[in-house]
Order: C-alpha cells, then structure tokens, then sequence
C-alpha cells in the first residue's frame, strides 16, 4: 500500500537483503531474524556467513537469495573472514584504493557456528577490536546437519545427540551464557534479541552497527523442525521464551547491563515447554527444576541491570 | 641495477610484501617463520608498510582473515610453517576454490610428532592437493624474487589463484645471503595493482561460496582444475617479464651440469646448493652426473621435466618428506609416474633424507649416487630408501 506510513505509525523498512525464495523450513524462526536483521542493516552491508542452516537454505548453486554482498567459506572461521573484510576495508579506504562510503560488517553464525567450533575465532575477533557487529542465530543445536546438541542447547532437550532415553533426560547441561562471555571481552555493545520483538531486535542490530569497535547480538531463533513444534507457533514460542524468563531481552553498553523489557512476574514455565516436542519427555518435577534455576538466573540478571 | 646487501633471507622475504604494496597481512607466528612476519609488524609499526596487520589467534583464522580481505580486493599477505600449514588446511582448499589470491610464504618444517621446528618438506607436500600454484626456492635472491613475482602470477586475471612461496625452514629463512633488492619503481612497473574482478562491494553485491549439489559440484572441480593447468603459460609468462625488469631468469625446471650426463640427480630447495657442489666434485672425479631442481610444485610442469631428463640412463630423485606406507617420497613417486608413459625412461629411484633438519652434506649427495648406481630393487616397494637413518 503506497503511503502506509501515513496510517501505522512504525513499519519495518521495505529493503530486502534476504529475499524471499529461501529453502528454510516454514516457520523458520532463524530465516524471520535474518530477514529482519537485514532490513535493519541496510544496502552499505558485507555478510560474512558461517556454514549452518541459514548458509545452505540461501545459497544453492546457481540461485542466491543475497541481494546485498556476502560471503561463506567455512563453519568455524566466519568472524575471522570478517575480520579480513574489515582489515581490508580500512587499508583500502586509507590508502584511496576504495571510497570511503563508511560500509559496515556483519558476520552471522548458528549458535554451533558460535558458542562451540567457532568460539576461538570469535573471540580473537572480538578482542582484537574489529569494527563488526556479529550476530549468532541460536537456534538451540546444529540443526543443518540433523539436531545435534550444541552447548546452547538448553538442559533438558532431547536432540539426536543428547536424546531422551531410559537413563537419559536429554541435554544434560546448561546452556552455555554466550553473551556473557562476549561482555568478557570488554566490547561497546552486547545485546539479545528476539524476532517475536521484530522492533526491538532492529534497533539492537542498527545500535550494534553503529557502534566503533565489535558489537555482539544474540538472537533467540525458534526452529519448529528441530524443536518439534508446530510452524504457526513460532512467533508465539519466541514471545513465551522471553514472557517465561527463559530469554530475556536485554542491552549491555560498555560494560552496563539493562533489561530491555522486565517481563515479571514471569509466565509458568510449562507454558513454553509443553508445546515443544523436545520438552515432551520431562516430569513435571523436572520442569519445576528448570523453572527454578530459569527464575534465579533472571533475578540475577535484574540485579545486574538495576 | 638495485644493491647487493648482506640480508637474512626472512627479512628480504618481509621486504619483497612491502614493496609489493600489500594492503592486509594476517599471520599467527611459528617458528621458523617468525623473522618474516615481525618484520612485517614491524615495517606497519613504522609507517614503512600502509597496511592492516592483523595478529589472528590462529593460523586457521589467518587464512580465514585472508579469504575476506581478497575478497574484498585488497592484497593479501601471510607467512606460516609446519604445524600452521596443517591448521589452516581446511581453508587452503577455500582459498583456490574461490579463487582468492592469497600470497603465501611456507618457511617448511617438519610435522609433530615428535615436535621438531626445524627444515623439512613434509608439510609443503600434505598441501599438495588443495589447490594452490607451489613454487620452491633454492636460495634467498629466489626466495624475494619468488615472493614478489608470486603477486603477478596469483593476482592475473587469467590465473586468481593463491600462491605459496616455499623457503627451506632455517636453512633459507635464518641464513644471511647477498640480496639483491629492485629500486621500487622497477618492482612498481612489474606488478600492477590488484584489481579482483567480483569484490565484496555493495554497490555491485555478489554471493561468494554458495554450496554445490552433486549435479554442479564436479563442474566446479572441472573448472578448478582446467584454470590451474591454464596458469602454467601465464607463470613462464610472468617468468620472461620477470627477466626483461631485473635480469634474473627463472623457470620451472633448472638443469646444472647436465651435457651428457648419464646420472641425474632432482631436488627440491635449498637441498640444490650442496647437490651443485657434490655434482661438481663428481665431475672433477670423471663422473658423468647432472642435477635437476624442480621449482614448480603445482602446476606440475611434466614437459619441463621429460625435456630436462632427456637421455640420462639413472634418476635420482630427493625427497625432505615421507608418505609412510606409500610408493616412495611424494616427489620421487610423482616424477616416477610423469615419466612412466615415456618410451625411453631413465632408471628412477628415490632417497628421503634430511627430515627434521638433519643436514644432508656434499658426501651424502655423493654417497647416494653410489647408492643408487648399486641398488637392484625388486618391487616398486623397494625403489627407494631412507638415507643416513640409523637401524
Ligand atoms: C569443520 C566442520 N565440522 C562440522 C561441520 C558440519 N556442520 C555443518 S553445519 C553444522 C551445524 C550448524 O549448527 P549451527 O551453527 O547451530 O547452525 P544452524 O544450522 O543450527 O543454524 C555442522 C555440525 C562442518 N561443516 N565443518
Ligand atoms: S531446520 Fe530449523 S533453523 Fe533450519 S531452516 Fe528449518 S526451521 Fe529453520
Ligand atoms: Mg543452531
């Protein structure tokens, strides 16, 4: 509708930099958050892209659902590879072999591609203090190779590599606090996100950019196919993952943590698990267990954002 | 002509980047590739060099740093060795798929374990299939020519394919050699600037590394391995210009004392400095032996070599690498099967010594040409030794 504008007061920006004809599942929570994210970027963007689901669904030879520059190489490296196209950037740029048009860098990864094999590189990246923003899709295992447990996968669920049994609960640690250990690294700007909060998550990926120096957001990224849920769910999940104190949406700028909504009193937790597949085989008992620890990991966080 | 000046090897090689004009290096330090990047570091801490230097975490995260600044257009520099090679193994294959010109020096070492950082070929020849033009140097004059011509050739329109510069670890890297180094407007009229075709550019956005299914994927190796091949005329192209600007000429196989020779002895390296003189203390002595140095890796230059070879009756081919279980040392197994189809072929056989920078000396390359005039092998098992490996 021409003018819309005029009539709702805030509308996503009509660029599309991952276009619509994408092999992601329906109801892909991942895809959703990257279509917003790159919205949020803008045209003046490099992608960088780890191997993973969001990779393999855009970019099957001859077609490429890219309509802004990007690049994949590999599953472990891609903070690295942004780290070149960075470097690159900038030297060019000095030395008047490029324009200055003040392009910016985005490397994305699943949360395998992240918390796990590509840890090390990102790290390094982030300590060395690249002009970047990286975004991790974390939907809760390595879903392109068939629902492996990563170490974001939360404790209790069941995936082909942690799966429920007669001795097994299923994942049997807690998920590993990414964003923590990118505050570790004394950077400008860390944030979670959600696309259930389609508004909220741009802005942190617009702040992300503009920002000097790394920037780190995470983004929750419900995936109906390795989470066992039904795809006209989605948005809700993310809604409930947040509501639940599961995810909580929060900033951290230079070192100073804020909460991005404070959702308390927080939904039962069996209101975001019973409607999960991969949830299905716990005890009630067990769910309280979560739900306690989930209860005590969010007081903690208000307490540091108070 | 440029001076002459008493130089380590490593830092001509950093010397060579810098003249070259490189936009970004990447490199993870690693022992005997050190000198190389310091000085660098070093020349980008001066002002001498305008460039990014990035000090990655990982040799694996170096390549990965050097696939996005290509791919952006800038040029690309890095330097590893032994151990790093292997890491970064995984992203060599990356870096000649996607055609990305990275220039790479390989101060070659041996491979752990048991850890030893000193002079072997073992990790040059486990990159052999990834994909990249390999080119060995004897000395250290080679070793900064290799390194800025390594530019052109990588950097050519018609090739865009990463280059890997191979200096013997201590041997050519800790040695103090007369260099000579270009006036820079020389080296500026030799290599052109890096212009990449398709960079990573918002104003004209390109995909990079989209996956193949099996019904374009061997079309993509296909093409991989016709451009590689292409690249030899494009390398002796870059080979004359080379000669026409600085008066060195190089080409992929160099014969010393060959006019008659009945045996021939083929290194790899700096291993070809003490065989030049061990074939001159033959010839005093009366025998007819030649040698071969072998300075083109990949693409491997078959017509070169059967021209080369010509009539000698007996090859002796050196390997600084072993592929244990397997036909020979990588070198030796490789010239045996260029020359296999060749009606009139010499007799081959293979040494593998000096690993781990044990020194191989003029009487060792005498003593294997005795060896060899001896040897009777009675299976292709058997063509080939360790020499001077204590039982
Ligand atoms: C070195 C290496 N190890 C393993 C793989 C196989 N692999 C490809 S994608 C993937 C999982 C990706 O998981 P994640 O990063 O969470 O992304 P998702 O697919 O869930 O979006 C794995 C294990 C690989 N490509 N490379
Ligand atoms: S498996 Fe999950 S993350 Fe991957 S495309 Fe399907 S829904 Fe999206
Ligand atoms: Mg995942």
């Amino acid at each position: 509708m021409k003018n819309l504008g005029i009539y709702a007061a805030r509308l996503t920006p009509p660029v599309e930099g991952f276009a619509p004809g994408h092999r992601a599942c329906i109801g892909c929570g991942e895809a959703l958050a990257v279509r917003l994210a790159c919205k949020a970027a803008g045209e003046n963007i490099i992608i960088a892209n780890a191997t993973g689901c969001m990779e393999v669904v855009s970019s099957q030879l001859p077609a490429s659902a890219w309509r802004i520059p990007w690049i994949h190489t590999l599953f472990e490296n891609t903070a690295a590879v942004a780290s070149g196209v960075e470097a690159a950037l900038k030297a060019m740029t000095r030395k008047g072999k490029i324009a200055d048009r003040g392009t910016k860098v985005i490397a994305m990864a699943g949360d395998g591609g992240t918390s796990d094999i590509g840890l090390q590189a990102l790290s390094g990246a982030l300590e060395r203090y690249h002009d970047f923003l990286y975004i991790c899709f974390d939907n809760e295992a390595y879903m392109n190779t068939g629902i492996q447990r990563s170490s974001a996968t939360p404790f209790g669920a069941s995936t082909t590599t942690s799966p429920a049994g007669k001795k097994s609960i299923g994942q049997k640690t807690w998920k590993k606090n990414m964003p923590a250990i990118a505050v570790a690294h004394n950077i400008p700007y860390v944030a979670t996100a959600s696309p259930s909060y389609p508004f909220d998550m741009m802005d942190k990926v617009k702040k992300g950019l503009a920002v000097n120096g790394p920037a780190y957001v995470h983004i929750l990224s419900v995936c109906p196919t390795g989470w066992r849920s039904t795809p006209d769910l989605s948005v809700r999940l993310g809604r409930l993952a947040v509501e639940t104190g599961v995810f909580p949406l929060y900033e951290v700028e230079d070192g100073k943590y804020k909460l991005s909504m404070d959702v308390s009193p927080l939904r039962p937790l069996k209101d975001y698990m019973s409607i999960q597949g991969r949830f299905r085989h716990l005890s009630e008992g067990m769910v309280k267990k979560i739900e306690d620890r989930v209860r005590k990991d969010y007081e903690q966080l208000k307490e540091r954002c108070a | 002509m440029g001076k002459k000046v008493g130089m380590e090897v490593s830092l001509a090689i950093a010397e060579a980047a810098k003249m070259a004009d490189t936009d970004v290096v990447a490199a993870y330090p690693i022992t005997p590739q050190t000198h190389i990047v310091e000085r660098l570091a070093e020349l980008v801490a001066n002002g001498e060099l305008d460039a990014e230097y990035i000090p990655v975490e990982s040799e694996h995260s170096a390549m990965s740093a050097c696939l996005g600044s290509v791919a952006t257009g800038a040029r690309t520099f890095t330097a590893t060795a032994g151990q790093g090679l292997e890491l970064m193994h995984e992203v060599l294959y990356v870096a000649a798929s996607m055609r990305l010109p990275v220039i790479m020096v390989v101060a070659n070492r041996a491979l752990s374990s048991p850890l030893n950082v000193w002079g072997d070929q073992s990790d040059l020849m486990a990159v052999r299939d990834t994909g990249w033009i390999q080119l060995i140097c004897e000395n250290g004059q080679e070793a900064y020519d290799t390194t800025l011509y390594a530019f052109r050739i990588g950097e050519d329109k018609r090739v865009l394919l990463p280059v890997m510069v191979h200096v013997d670890g201590f041997y050519l890297t800790h040695v103090i050699e007369p260099i000579e180094i270009p006036e820079q407007e020389k080296v500026n009229k030799f290599l052109p600037p890096f212009k990449y075709p398709l960079p990573l550019d918002p104003d004209k956005p390109v995909s990079m590394g989209a996956f193949a299914p099996p019904i374009l994927y061997s079309e993509t190796k296909k093409a991989q391995e016709v451009n590689l091949r292409a690249s030899l005329p494009v390398i002796r192209e870059v080979w004359d210009e080379f000669e026409k600007v600085f008066g060195r000429k190089y080409k992929a196989v160099e014969s010393y004392r060959t006019e008659g020779a009945k045996t021939l002895l083929l290194t790899l390296g700096s291993f070809g400095e003490t065989a030049m003189a061990a074939v001159d203390k033959l010839r005093d002595e009366g025998q007819a032996v030649g040698l071969l140095k072998l300075r083109l890796w990949r693409p491997f230059p078959f017509e070169d070599l059967r021209k080369a070879v010509g009539d000698a009756e007996l090859l002796i081919v050196i390997d600084r690498a072993l592929s244990y279980g397997g036909p020979g040392g990588p070198a030796f197994s490789e010239i045996r099967s260029a020359l296999y189809s060749e009606k009139k072929r010499p007799r081959i056989l293979g040494f593998v010594g000096g690993l781990g920078g044990r020194d191989l000396m003029v009487a060792e390359f005498e003593g294997m040409v005795k060896r060899a005039q001896e040897m009777r092998p009675k299976g292709a098992e058997e063509e080939f030794e360790m020499y001077g490996v204590r039982e």
